[in-house]
């Protein structure tokens, strides 16, 4: 066993466990705090929708749908100067969160979207028939009813996430794929590799589960 | 009282502009249970939906209890309805809450009531409905005669004096359709309210409602008492509505007439003349020989009535008419016998 992994060392492997969960929990949080409230304005603004607003939708979609096809890699670039601006340094978990929230946000927006308009209008009117506000329809009907949705889309930006987490590392950002690269690749230890494959893969198989059994306790169709 | 003055509305759909409700003036007297009839695209839902003003009116004035709704603001029109409550064909409850909290929902969005008088209101509203033991289960574990209570139940929290009906029983069974209708009327009786319902079907008017409009093509057909609009219908598709509920068929009624000689009349007996032998007395003190070729007894809301084809033949004819309009029973002539002058 330990001739197999003979370039393992298990304290780095831990170190770079921990960052990458520092990574994806930190981008993670601070992407659904912004997508949230901008998949909301994307639903509300959208055609047909309650506050129905061509121009400001069309901006919106449009600086979405940018963000959303440009490479990650180039935006980890790209993002450098302004990483800097905000936390100080490009590099580690800190210079790594905010391309990573940069590059989530918007996928994560159109995902709420989505889900939003998953919802029945019918729910929407009967609500706004009970003399509801604006904000007490969304807070009160679409988030709650739309909430297996927005589970399920915050499960899917999490498994990105990882994988952005591992791109990270290129820009010296740590983690796991920085261990990948930096050893298991430039190094040739093909031990150190797999380790950390396999760790990633274990992460992604524990969002996904996490996140299903989520989405099925709140869908009472 | 609800009433539309000169109230039009029209969609626009990219340039072009669809009239679903051509000018309209309405009235809708407090307390009654108003029936809105006609086919599929007729208008009905977007002359309802113009009392809560789901739809804004294109032209006119919209008038609840002398309050012109039309010039509500935003506050006031939220306010405005929740004394109006609405119930649709597929419930539109929502999915993520349970029973008792979709009931509680107007009530929190009101936001008056403490969280115990809530739970007080919510449980005597269930029990109104027949819903006590499933306050705790979600919509998904409802059948769709309950889903509809429910959605009754919530119309009702925020103590509205109108309720809107669009199409509330039209996904449901005949005999949950029956039992849904009766908990309406009760609540129409019990608490006063005034119910407009929306239905295509002539069947559920003739149950439950005072009075109906017909609609075609985004107009007021025809309009007026339930009994009169349906045991006298003018106009052609109100006709159809109520031939298709009396499953009359006209053309195998024409073709029977046919072989049948004499005077063919038409008596529509309302109230208490429904079950007295006036046909029999007529007949035995003028002589004249009957037949009756098609008939139907039943009820209006709670009247009786009935309506029966028959065909004379005899000398006093005149007389046996004269008497049987003495005797209110209303009389149209379908065919005269042969021979016949005026
Ligand atoms: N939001 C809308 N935009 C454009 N046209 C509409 C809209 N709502 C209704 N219409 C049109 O207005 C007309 C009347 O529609 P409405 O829904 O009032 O009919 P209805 O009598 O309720 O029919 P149904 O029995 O099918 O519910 C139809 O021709 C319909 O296509
Ligand atoms: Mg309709």
């Amino acid at each position: 066993m330990n001739n197999l992994l003979a370039n393992v060392d298990w304290y780095e492997i831990w170190l770079a466990s921990f960052e990458t969960l520092m990574m994806l929990g930190g981008s993670l949080l601070f992407t659904v705090v912004l997508g949230l409230p901008l998949g909301v304005l994307l639903f509300l603004t959208g055609p047909k929708q309650m506050f129905d607003q061509k121009a400001l939708y069309s901006v919106l979609s449009l600086i979405t749908n940018i963000l959303r096809s440009l490479p990650f890699i180039i935006l980890l670039i790209v993002m450098i100067p302004f990483t800097v601006m905000i936390t100080g340094t490009s590099l580690g978990v800190a210079g790594a969160i905010p391309p990573l929230v940069v590059g989530a946000t918007p996928f994560f927006a159109r995902l709420v979207e989505t889900a939003l308009r998953e919802v029945d209008r019918g729910i929407i009117e009967a609500t706004q028939a009970m003399g509801a506000t604006t904000k007490q329809i969304i807070i009160s009907a679409l988030l709650p009813e739309a909430r297996p949705g927005i589970l399920a889309a915050t499960t899917v930006t999490a498994i990105t996430l990882v994988s952005y987490t591992a791109m990270a590392g290129v820009v010296g950002a740590g983690g796991l794929g920085d261990l990948a690269i930096r050893f298991g690749y430039q190094r040739f230890q093909t031990d150190v590799m797999v380790v950390t494959v396999v760790l990633l893969l274990v992460l992604v198989q524990l969002l996904q589960m996490v996140g299903d059994r989520l989405v099925v306790h709140y869908s009472r169709k | 009282m609800i009433e539309f003055f000169q109230v039009n509305k029209a969609y626009q759909l990219g340039k072009k502009s669809i009239t679903a409700l051509h000018t309209t003036d309405l009235q809708i007297p407090t307390g009654q249970i108003y029936g809105l009839i006609g086919h599929s695209g007729a208008g009905k839902s977007t002359l309802m939906r113009l009392i809560n003003r789901l739809e804004e009116p294109s032209a006119g004035r919209i008038e609840v209890d002398g309050l012109d709704i039309t010039q509500l603001d935003a506050s006031g029109l939220r306010s405005f309805r929740r004394k109006v409550g609405m119930i649709f064909q597929h419930f539109n409850l929502l999915t993520s809450r349970s029973v008792a909290d979709n009931v509680a929902l107007p009530l929190r969005l009101a936001g008056e009531l403490s969280k115990s008088e809530i739970n007080k209101k919510v449980s005597d509203l269930l029990a109104r409905v027949g819903l006590e033991n499933h306050a705790k289960k979600y919509p998904a574990q409802l059948s769709g005669g309950e889903k509809q209570r429910v959605g009754i139940a919530r119309a009702l929290a925020t103590d509205p004096s109108i309720l809107l009906c669009d199409e509330a029983t039209s996904a449901l069974d005949p005999q949950t359709t029956g039992q849904v209708l009766e908990l309406l009327a009760e609540i129409n009786r019990d608490l006063g309210l005034t119910l407009v319902l929306i239905t295509h079907e002539m069947d559920v008017v003739r149950r439950i409602c005072d009075q109906v409009a017909v609609m075609d093509g985004g107009v007021i057909v025809e309009q007026g008492q339930v009994a009169d609009v349906f045991l006298h219908p003018q106009h052609p598709t109100t006709k159809r509505f109520v031939y298709e509920a009396e499953q009359v068929n006209e053309d195998e009624q024409v073709q029977n007439l046919a072989e049948v000689e004499g005077r063919i009349l038409r008596l529509t007996f309302q109230g208490q003349a429904t079950y007295e032998p006036l046909l029999a007395r007529v007949a035995y003190q003028t002589a004249i020989e009957f037949s009756i070729i098609s008939g139907r007894i039943d009820r209006i809301q709670n009247a009786p009535y009935g309506q029966l084809t028959v065909a004379f033949k005899g000398e006093k004819l005149e007389e046996a008419m004269q008497m049987l309009a003495a005797a209110e029973v209303h009389l149209d002539v379908v065919r005269y016998e042969e021979g016949h002058h005026e």
